[in-house]
């Protein structure tokens, strides 16, 4: 089972999922992140819910700053995009290339969460405190839930950056790295949400 | 690949804590369930005896609403659920011809979260009581303004258990899609594996909703949040979809398994194979989707519109057309079957009609008019109770009678066991069968007395001495497993029961490898199949050699341990003095948990492997 791929003539052309383990790790992946999707989408449920809630508090027309946004949206989607190319290298069992494009989805990351802590920062001081408002809370809930995602996502990454560095594309970290890259494109297509939801219609009043 | 076999002087509790063995895990999901049943049950019964005579003062209204909130919450998410996923764990991987679930360090994280959500949950009653807004935590009783700290126990402890229950589903999920042996398709899966699937995917579906809803309580109650303050923006009807989205599937996240029980329980003692196979797989899937799509008939009286209540009403009777094909399909299967009414029979075939009388009066609550009258009283009670009791705890009592020679090595003495089925039938209906005429005459529910000269007192009586019946066949239950323990023999054959499928093919007691070669299946009904067309043994896929196996891990207790300090920490915010800062106790456990996980993730852990000599020499001692 886990020992029977025949590795005489190199790496299979897909080494994430190879071996049985590596099916394993790929589908339970695919419905934990299906449960994930559940979880944001009753978040995004209570935000469209509540976001008239402002109880006299500030609203989003006034807080949102759209160049903000924008920068944040194409840093996360940027990063997406390196850790594609980071599972091309990986296909083509080129370590080093790989490597270098994960240490860049990671920088990527930072520089995202870096502006949305000035963001939340930023809000705090307009008046908008995590128990202001309805409002102020389920927003505060869906994207702060978001960024979590993304340090949890940055930490995870990282860790396999520096725990496999020299040892080179194996059938064993091969599916570790093919699922962090699952789950930080997973962590981009909920923020395309987020862009639309909270940002593109609170700003146009939709 | 390490080769070093796990040694095997370890101590016993290190070894059951340590153990990723779906089979020893079983064990322990059945026995962390069957506490809290008792646990629960023994709830219930001071509440039936405080509604024993009217204006009883037994208890005072702050006990009853605590004990009705914990009876319900414990029963369902702590007592029902772990019995189900013994049985899962123990069955599933056997009867697909697996050699272990597919996440088996996954497996023991989902039992270990379970039992320490379910430890927090408990320990509310040693912090001013427990919570006491109902199982259903309705806002605004649950809010901080009218709930007290054991809500935060409420909210806290379901949640980490709950996280148990997720990560559990998701091991279920792939072990059965990638894990069958050759020539099980999908199509000649036993029932109870496609009902472990479909419930499965239901836990993944609706647990989550649950998750993000008790995030929202919690963050109300403890960080300030304002969701379901009207004041502040709020909604509180909000509380009441997330929690019924959650809330309606998990009926059918326990019923399905026990539908799956009964699927393979009354094939064996009619000795037919299950009529309509393909339709029973239907109805289950049927049943799975339709349940997502009636949360609404719990909020009829909220009043969401006609049109609404209409759409939710005609969908929630839609469900009684699968489950009708299921009905029906179990009484053809009995049909001119050569039946065997042991215990585990009894308890089966018994289930049908009970079941069906709590389907038709979910029916009668599905029609919105009609559910105004009913609404919170003890109609609904009895409803549920027979779905529940008359459901799911007849196919768990099913189960435990049918698998328990596998499970133990020897059978439970049937004397006791029809002895304990009577009591437990009889003791039922008389519980709730007379609640349903309490309902109509107006009796509501959670309340904890009713006055006196309203019709209501020997209904009342009768209801609680059945329940006392019930209680006492529980009694009966527990003393046939210590009783059989020590005086029954051990059987000797692996198929006592002239059984169908694939588990009653491995040796009693069953090899840590389960199967030391994969089988070949060639039929529904493989084992029985290689019976009659075969030579009485399953035919292997694979030629012997070293088995893998994964190693035991003390890590899934660590982090089981861990949440629970962590979400204690988070409880002492809301405490008022407390010994230590809330933040150290909340670092604390992070740490233990988040540290756990670094460990498992930098530390590659290859399992051991078992040389061939080994199995062998297992074999031969089995055998």
């Amino acid at each position: 089972m886990a020992g029977s791929v025949d590795l005489s003539k190199g790496l299979p052309s897909h080494p994430e999922k190879s071996t049985l383990e590596g099916k394993n790790k790929f589908l339970g992946f695919w419905i934990f992140l299906g449960g994930e999707t559940i979880m944001f989408a009753t978040f995004f449920g209570t935000f469209l819910g509540l976001r008239e809630g402002t109880a006299g508090g500030p609203s989003a027309e006034e807080l949102f700053s759209m160049p903000l946004v924008f920068i944040m949206t194409m840093l996360l989607l940027t990063s997406s995009l390196t850790s594609v190319l980071a599972m091309f290298s990986m296909k083509k069992n080129n370590f080093k290339n790989m490597l270098v494009l994960m240490i860049v989805t990671v920088l990527l990351g930072v520089g995202f969460l870096g502006f949305e802590i000035y963001e939340f920062v930023e809000y705090v001081h307009h008046g908008l405190g995590y128990t202001t408002s309805a409002f102020a809370s389920s927003f505060y809930t869906l994207v702060g839930l978001h960024g979590a995602h993304v340090l949890f996502g940055l930490c995870w990454i990282t860790t396999l950056i520096i725990r496999y560095s020299r040892s080179g594309i194996t059938l064993t970290n091969a599916p570790k790295f093919y699922v962090a890259s699952l789950y930080w494109h997973f962590i981009d297509v909920v923020w395309v949400f987020i862009f639309t939801v909270v940002y593109l219609m609170g700003i146009g009043g939709a | 690949m390490a080769t070093a076999t796990a040694t095997k002087d370890k101590s016993v509790l290190w070894d059951w804590l340590t153990t990723v063995d779906h089979k020893k895990l079983a064990v322990l999901y059945l026995i962390a369930g069957t506490l809290f049943f008792v646990k629960a049950g023994m709830m219930a019964l001071f509440m039936r005896i405080q509604l024993m005579s009217a204006e009883n003062d037994f208890l005072t209204g702050q006990t009853f609403n605590e004990l009705i909130t914990m009876h319900g919450t414990i029963m369902l998410f702590l007592a029902a659920t772990p019995l189900i996923f013994a049985f899962m764990n123990f069955v599933i991987p056997l009867q697909i011809g697996a050699r272990d679930v597919a996440f088996p360090f996954v497996n023991a994280l989902g039992f270990w979260i379970f039992f320490f959500g379910g430890l927090l949950l408990s320990v509310s009653w040693f912090f001013g009581g427990g919570p006491d807004a109902g199982w259903t935590a309705y806002v605004p009783l649950s809010s901080g303004e009218y709930a007290d700290l054991g809500l935060d126990f409420y909210v806290v402890g379901l949640q980490v258990s709950g996280i148990g229950t997720l990560v559990s589903a998701i091991n279920f999920i792939v072990t059965i899609i990638n894990m069958r042996a050759p020539g099980m398709t999908m199509m000649r899966m036993p029932l109870f594996c496609w009902t472990g699937l479909v419930v499965s995917i239901l836990i993944v579906f609706a647990f989550t909703p649950l998750a993000a809803g008790l995030a929202l309580l919690m963050l109300d109650r403890i960080f300030g949040g304002q969701f379901f303050i009207p004041d502040m923006g709020g909604n509180a009807v909000l509380w009441q979809h997330i929690f019924w989205i959650f809330g309606h599937p998990e009926v059918y996240i326990l019923v399905l398994p026990a539908f799956g029980i009964i699927s393979e329980v009354i094939p064996a003692f009619s000795r037919k194979r299950l009529f309509g196979y393909t339709a029973m797989v239907f109805a289950t899937l049927v049943i799975a989707f339709l349940g997502f799509m009636v949360w609404v008939h719990h909020m009829f009286t909220v009043g969401l519109g006609p049109i609404t209540n209409s759409v939710f009403a005609i969908a929630t009777m839609g469900i009684a057309v699968p489950t009708g094909i299921k009905i029906f399909n179990w009484l053809f299967t009995m049909w001119g079957g050569k039946i065997t009414f042991n215990t585990a029979m009894l308890c089966a075939s018994s289930f049908v009609p009970t079941f069906v009388l709590g389907g038709v009066t979910g029916v009668m609550l599905a029609m919105v008019p009609v559910d105004y009258l009913y609404h919170d009283t003890y109609f609904v009670v009895a409803h549920f109770h027979y779905i529940i009791i008359g459901g799911i705890v007849l196919g768990l009592l099913a189960g435990t009678y049918y698998w328990y020679p596998k499970m133990f090595g020897h059978k439970l003495n049937e004397k006791l066991g029809i002895l304990m089925f009577w009591l437990f039938y009889i003791g039922f209906h008389m519980t709730f069968f007379i609640q349903h005429i309490l309902g109509l005459i107006g009796m509501p529910r959670r309340v904890y007395t009713y006055l006196e000269g309203q019709g209501m007192e020997t209904m009342n009586l009768v209801s609680s001495i059945g329940s006392f019946v019930m209680g006492a066949a529980i009694l009966v239950l527990i003393i046939n497993v210590v009783y059989s323990a020590f005086n029954s023999e051990r059987i000797t054959v692996n198929d006592p029961w002239d059984a169908r499928t694939l588990e009653w093919s491995t040796p009693t007691p069953i090899p840590e490898y389960n199967f030391a070669q994969t089988p070949q299946v060639r039929s529904l009904d493989p084992w029985f199949y290689e019976k009659v067309h075969g030579d009485g043994t399953m035919k292997p896929a694979e030629p012997m050699t070293d088995i893998h196996m994964p190693n035991g891990s003390i890590l899934p207790f660590v982090i089981g341990l861990g949440l629970f300090i962590w979400g204690f920490g988070m409880i002492m915010i809301n405490m008022d003095d407390t010994i230590v800062p809330p933040f150290l106790v909340i670092g604390t456990g992070v740490i233990l948990t988040f540290g756990s996980m670094l460990i498992r993730s930098i530390k590659e852990d290859h399992g051991y492997h078992i040389p061939l000599e080994q199995v062998k020499k297992i074999e031969k001692e089995v055998s």
